[in-house]
């Protein structure tokens, strides 16, 4: 399990990465924390000719938690984030990073990073989505651009991004003071089974419109209009209300039958852990 | 003397003993400083001049011919140095042998590397050598070899099927072994009249021992020796050095095998791996040294798996729970090959003989039966087959139980062997034991706990608690005799035992087992020092170096300590008359006069008349123009030990607390109890620690742990992704209680401890969550379970037990 | 015989500076281990789920096996060679192990070591569930972790007693 050869660049700034990227075509990759692409290079499964490291790109290191937007660079640590005090507005994403692997994993692993690899479980864009975060990425030649994460995953590993374009930070622009999110997986740490974000907007415990989205239904992570509708249409914050959201929420889905879980199984886990979202998002 | 006290450092004393005996004392171990601190040497640690790096390229197909098999490109690779295959090498096959006749066994080869055909995915074809890892990566990837595939014979179902495709055209019918044994007059009739008849039917996925450090070795001729050395990491140095000479036509003479530090094996290490052998002969053959480290993905598809079984299994019971009869079909899915030196027998015979367990059968019979199929071959893992009947033992007490209405403890309690020695309807001998006791100490201990109450509570809440019990026992310490009733054609079971007192006084022991983490340096140095008046650091062990270590079998089926353990004990007595008598000489007084004191001999009439070891020492080795006439010079002295008639029995009650969570169907453990009863304990906290794990690896199979294959054959686990090792999280606390009925035959009366605590966990865990789903009907009786079928279960999705 | 591009390195491990020529693929983990020939960080599965071959990197604990060296130089990396003294006598962390039984093989135990250290010095005031969260990273086949998890409260307890003391 060593990985296959390739030839190594180390890149001074974002432009350079950018740029050097778009000049050796598609055979190059960017390795950040490589905590999802080594695995697959010492499996063989991904074979890139070169690597250009961002890794020194202090620039793109950091987390900047205001009141009402917080904005995290790409190259942030999952454990940056889990210990940066981001206020009440955006506890969920600190809250939600214990959901990642391990302490090392967090440690090494990135925020474009997971971004840019788009597992349908990633909780990095389980919160990109739900949180309606935009994505802002850099071209070659200088060309930037700012992605709606709802626009941003198309499927299997699969994102919006150019070859060429490099993720430099994520904007959450929206406070979510009541948004939780919560996993299954059969161990600590795994990929989750089945993973469900709410965010709610809640007053004088009444919900009066939220955003509900689920990892490991799909291909990709999702949003899921249906059980906002029961969301949008409000009611008292309680069981009744997150019950109606969390049994649309899994009839709106065909989650895929695979040797861990069944679809059945998978949908009662989108019903009972939409359930606990909600109920968390209510106590926070 | 003082116990366990704490220093302010945070270690324990280490010159601690219990009234004045090591024996019994948690003494810390004199392995873990190399191994704390980056010190010790494992077997990818060994770097040697020249040396070349091993890769194989292995079969993509499950079942299939070799068509071609081109290297040409490899040797293209930079790096790659060169490339073998099967027919460059010439080597003979490993052939495990069974002295059982042909309607009960048949016999069949695994070559060294894959000729004509390959039988499962990941089966060595060739092997490349290169500068190092990466290249010899780079290397197999480049090989080009075609097959003409057949389809694969992967189930139970399609190996027995009519007309099935054969693994082995020796065995048309896939069956390796079939064995009915036992089968008690009468017994059908026992089945027809008895008031409560059981059945249960069960399956255990197949799993893979998975020692944190994989197999590996490097080999290389020894110009100076004019031997081949191999350093492997394997528990059985000696089987390795005869199947290797005897593969590579060489006399055993002209290969040493060396153990270097081991990173656990549990099993998976006691047989011989044919990479082993192919680096060896390749490593000849380029007379340069080669390593091979396997990889966690060959680990986890190509190297040994083991349990996977399917039991159809009957019990007969009268009114007030008494076993009257007991009837069993196991089907053991042995896989591709037969394994050296234990045979494709091993499953099917242990559970055959020993599934009565701790349970009195007066009538039993049963049928054995080990098949091939298109999957990894199969090894021993701790506690072979009796995690799995002992499972099926209990699930058949507990369906009595339900069926008869009674207390499931009081069943067994009616059952439990409690008079010793007892010889069972298996022909086996059963030495003292504390069956009884320790099932009613785990009751209590879960019963004083709270938990009876913490159940009732949760069930008026809607929640799910259930708890379960094991109970079982564990024969270790086979000897020889034991042994031939397998009817292997190498019978292991005795140890033989060498020791030397230098001229300082110290002794260094040798011992034929091979610890892979069960900490021999520390308690085999326990019992020698407690029998010379030792300190601890003045006793060295040494083991796993087949130059000099006259013959061993290795450490396997928890024989270290009982067999092992009591040769060194000897070996260090006979020595020690030897002290003694040397001491009365220089003494100048009678032989029985003398006695073996700390760190010497005195006088007994006139203990201020002493000498020291060192002071005897100097006469045996620098002055022995003193010594008597007809005395050698040196100090040393040797002893044999073999296990008395069918061994001796550890036993074990363990009780589990599990709680279902409707909402994801995960069984979270809450509570873990284990009363154990090894006999004496060498080292108490070994022992805990032995337990400890042991009861991981058994959850690990009751919940986690499974390899499957697809329809072509392909494992579905070749990464900690999909092979679902527990950790921290998962595996809870063990609260331990120790009961000890001292082995009769024993020197200081241990039994093993090296399995038990796996062999009670899967029945234990089982149990306790067919507790928790009591008010829904149903049973599951398969491994691992999974948190789908709890929640199917717990929703109502699944079939109602009849 | 070609070889792969080399890449020059200067690597900072256990405060001593060491210049090596590898090719650009070559993990932390191997370089550590064959070329520094520092071969206490142990691999055992190169996908970065064991945490056999953890070691520190910048102080927080990470996979040598989920790094290329190339990617380490102007870090700061320890190993478990840098926790007894130099003249051997073993760390508190090291001496809780031995004296609690967390290791049996000791092939997983350096990298548990590695990760309670890093661990430890960031969160010293952590409780045994968050040990135990924490021992979750990594993958030990013969403890069943709970001598681990308990190795590493009792270190960190001493840790809080000591310096109680002194205050």
């Amino acid at each position: 399990m060593k990985p296959p050869p390739f030839t190594y660049h180390r890149a001074r700034d974002v432009q350079g990465a950018a740029d050097l990227v778009a000049e050796l075509g598609e055979d190059a990759k960017f390795l950040a924390g490589g905590q999802s692409l080594i695995p697959m290079m010492n499996f063989r499964l991904a074979r890139p000719e070169h690597l250009i490291d961002i890794g020194r790109l202090r620039e793109l290191s950091f987390v900047d938690a205001r009141a009402d937007s917080l904005r995290v660079g790409s190259l942030s640590t999952h454990r940056a984030v889990e210990t940066a005090d981001l206020g009440a507005g955006f506890a969920v994403v600190r809250d939600t990073m214990r959901w990642i692997g391990h302490l090392p994993i967090r440690a090494r692993g990135t925020v474009g990073g997971s971004l840019a690899h788009a597992d349908a479980t990633a909780e990095w864009c389980l919160l990109a989505v739900l949180l309606d975060a935009d994505i802002v990425v850099a071209g070659s030649g200088g060309r930037r651009r700012t992605i709606a994460a709802r626009e941003a995953f198309l499927g299997f590993y699969t994102t919006v991004l150019e070859e060429d374009e490099l993720i430099v930070e994520v904007l959450f622009g929206r406070p979510a003071p009541h948004a939780a999110v919560t996993e299954f997986a059969e161990r600590k740490g795994d990929f989750a089974l089945v993973s469900a974000a709410v965010d709610l907007d809640l007053g004088a415990g009444t919900v009066s419109g939220g955003r509900v989205a689920l990892g490991g239904v799909g291909p990709a992570v999702t949003r899921v209009p249906e059980a906002e509708q029961v969301l949008q249409a409000g009611g008292r914050a309680g069981r009744e209300l997150f019950e109606e959201c969390a049994h649309a929420a899994a009839a709106a889905v065909e989650p895929p039958e695979d040797g861990d879980a069944g679809t059945e199984y998978r949908k009662a886990l989108v019903r009972n852990l939409v359930i606990h979202a909600c109920e968390e998002a209510v106590a926070r | 003397m003082t116990f366990g006290a704490a220093t302010e450092g945070g270690e324990r004393e280490p010159d601690l003993r219990v009234d004045g005996s090591w024996v019994g004392a948690p003494v810390t171990r004199k392995e873990d400083p190399r191994l704390l601190t980056g010190g010790a040497q494992f077997v990818d640690d060994i770097h040697l001049p020249r040396m070349l790096h091993a890769a194989f390229v292995r079969s993509t197909v499950a079942s299939g011919r070799i068509t071609s098999v081109d290297l040409s490109r490899v040797l293209e690779v930079p790096g790659v140095v060169a490339a073998f295959t099967a027919e460059d090498l010439h080597l003979g096959d490993i052939t495990p042998r069974l002295d059982r006749p042909a309607e009960e066994h048949t016999e069949t080869s695994m070559p060294i590397l894959a000729r004509e055909r390959v039988r499962f995915v990941g089966e060595p074809v060739a092997v490349v050598l290169a500068d190092d890892p990466y290249a010899a990566e780079d290397g197999i990837e480049a090989a080009e070899v075609t097959y003409d595939v057949t389809p694969p014979v992967l189930s139970e179902v399609q190996a027995l099927a009519a007309g099935a495709n054969a693994v082995h055209d020796e065995a048309p019918g896939n069956v390796l072994l079939d064995v009915s044994m036992f089968a008690t007059d009468g017994i059908d009739d026992v089945f027809a009249e008895a008031p409560c008849v059981v059945h249960v039917r069960a399956s255990t996925g197949r799993q893979n021992a998975l020692p944190l450090e994989t197999r590996g070795v490097v080999a290389g001729w020894d110009p100076r020796a004019q031997q081949l050395l191999v350093q492997t990491c394997t528990q059985v140095p000696h089987q390795v050095r005869t199947a290797l000479a005897g593969s590579l036509g060489m006399a055993e003479s002209a290969v040493r095998v060396l153990v270097p530090d081991m990173g656990g094996g549990f099993g998976i290490k006691c047989v011989v791996g044919r990479e082993e052998i192919a680096v060896a002969a390749a490593a000849t053959r380029v007379r340069r040294p080669v390593k091979w480290i396997e990889d966690r993905k060959d680990s986890l598809s190509a190297s040994f798996l083991a349990r996977e079984q399917r039991y159809d299994a009957r019990a007969a019971f009268d009114e007030t729970g008494r076993i009257l009869g007991l009837d069993v079909d196991v089907l053991c899915d042995m896989g591709a090959y037969s394994c050296y030196p234990f045979t494709v027998g091993i499953e099917p015979l242990m559970a055959s003989s020993e599934m009565p367990g701790v349970y009195r059968v007066p009538a039993y019979r049963v049928r054995g039966r080990a098949i091939a199929t298109n999957k990894a071959p199969t090894a021993p893992y701790r506690g072979v087959s009796r995690p799995q009947h002992v499972m099926v033992m209990e699930r058949l007490v507990e369906r009595a139980a339900r069926e008869l209405g009674l207390d499931p403890l009081e069943v067994r309690r009616r059952n439990l062997i409690t008079v010793f020695p007892y010889t069972g309807v298996n022909n086996v001998t059963y030495d003292p034991g504390s069956y009884l006791e320790s099932l009613n100490l785990c009751e209590r201990v879960i019963t004083d706990e709270g938990w009876y109450e913490t159940k009732r509570t949760a069930a008026e809440q809607g929640r799910f608690l259930g708890i379960g019990y094991a109970c079982f026992n564990e024969r270790t310490g086979y000897g020889s005799d034991a042994f031939a009733k397998r009817k292997m054609q190498a019978v292991p079971g005795f140890d033989i035992s060498e020791i030397r007192m230098d001229t300082a006084g110290s002794v260094v022991v040798t011992t034929g087992t091979m610890s892979h983490g069960q900490s021999h340096e520390t308690t085999m140095a326990q019992i020698v020092a407690d029998k010379l008046g030792l300190p601890l650091d003045k006793v060295r062990i040494q083991q796993g170096d087949t130059d000099r270590v006259t013959y061993g079998w290795g450490s396997f089926a928890s024989r270290s300590i009982t067999i092992g353990g009591t040769a060194v004990a000897l070996a260090a007595g006979n020595l020690g008359g030897k002290l003694v008598e040397l001491g009365a000489h220089l003494l100048e007084t009678q032989r029985d006069n003398v006695e073996l004191a700390d760190e010497g001999v005195r006088q007994r009439d006139d203990p201020s008349r002493a000498l020291s070891y060192q002071d005897i020492a100097d006469v045996a080795y620098l002055k022995s123009h003193l010594l008597p006439k007809d005395t050698e010079p040196g100090l040393q002295a040797s002893a044999s030990f073999d296990g008395v008639g069918d061994g001796t029995f550890s036993n074990a009650s363990h009780g589990v607390v599990v709680e279902l969570h409707r909402d994801t169907g995960r069984v979270e453990i809450l509570r873990y109890v284990c009363v154990e009863d090894c006999g004496v304990a060498i080292n108490p906290q070994v022992v805990d620690g032995q337990a400890r794990g042991g009861i991981a690896q058994g959850i690990a199979g009751a919940l986690f742990e499974k390899v499957t294959y697809d329809d072509n054959g392909e494992p579905s686990a070749a990464s900690f992704l999909d092979y679902k090792v527990p950790t921290a999280c998962e595996i809870p606390d063990v609260s331990m209680h120790h009961l000890e009925t001292p082995c009769l035959f024993t020197d200081n009366g241990a039994k093993g401890a090296g399995e038990g605590g796996t062999i009670g966990a899967p029945a234990a865990v089982l149990n306790a969550v067919n507790d928790a789903l009591r008010p829904t009907g149903v049973e599951l009786n398969d491994t691992p379970i999974t948190p789908q079928q709890v929640f199917d279960a717990l929703t109502g999705a699944l079939e109602v037990a009849p | 015989m070609t070889e792969h591009d080399k890449v020059l390195l200067t690597l900072q491990v256990n405060g001593a500076s060491h210049e090596v020529a590898v090719e650009a693929r070559r993990t932390l983990a191997d370089t550590l281990r064959h070329d520094l020939e520092l071969t206490g960080t142990h691999v055992a599965c190169e996908h970065g789920v064991c945490g056999a071959c953890t070691v520190l990197v910048d102080g927080d604990p990470a996979r040598s096996c989920l790094m290329f060296a190339a990617q380490a130089e102007g870090s700061e990396i320890r190993t478990v060679e840098s926790l007894a003294g130099d003249d051997g006598t073993l760390s508190d962390l090291q001496r809780a192990f031995s004296a609690n039984h967390g290791l049996q093989c000791g092939f997983c135990t350096p990298g548990f070591l590695m990760l309670a250290e890093g661990f430890l010095a960031e969160r010293p005031d952590a409780g045994r569930e968050e040990i135990r969260e924490v021992v979750s990273s990594n993958l030990c086949r013969c403890t069943g972790y709970q001598t681990i998890v308990d190795s590493i409260q009792d270190c960190a307890e001493r840790r809080r007693e000591t310096k109680e003391t002194s205050a």
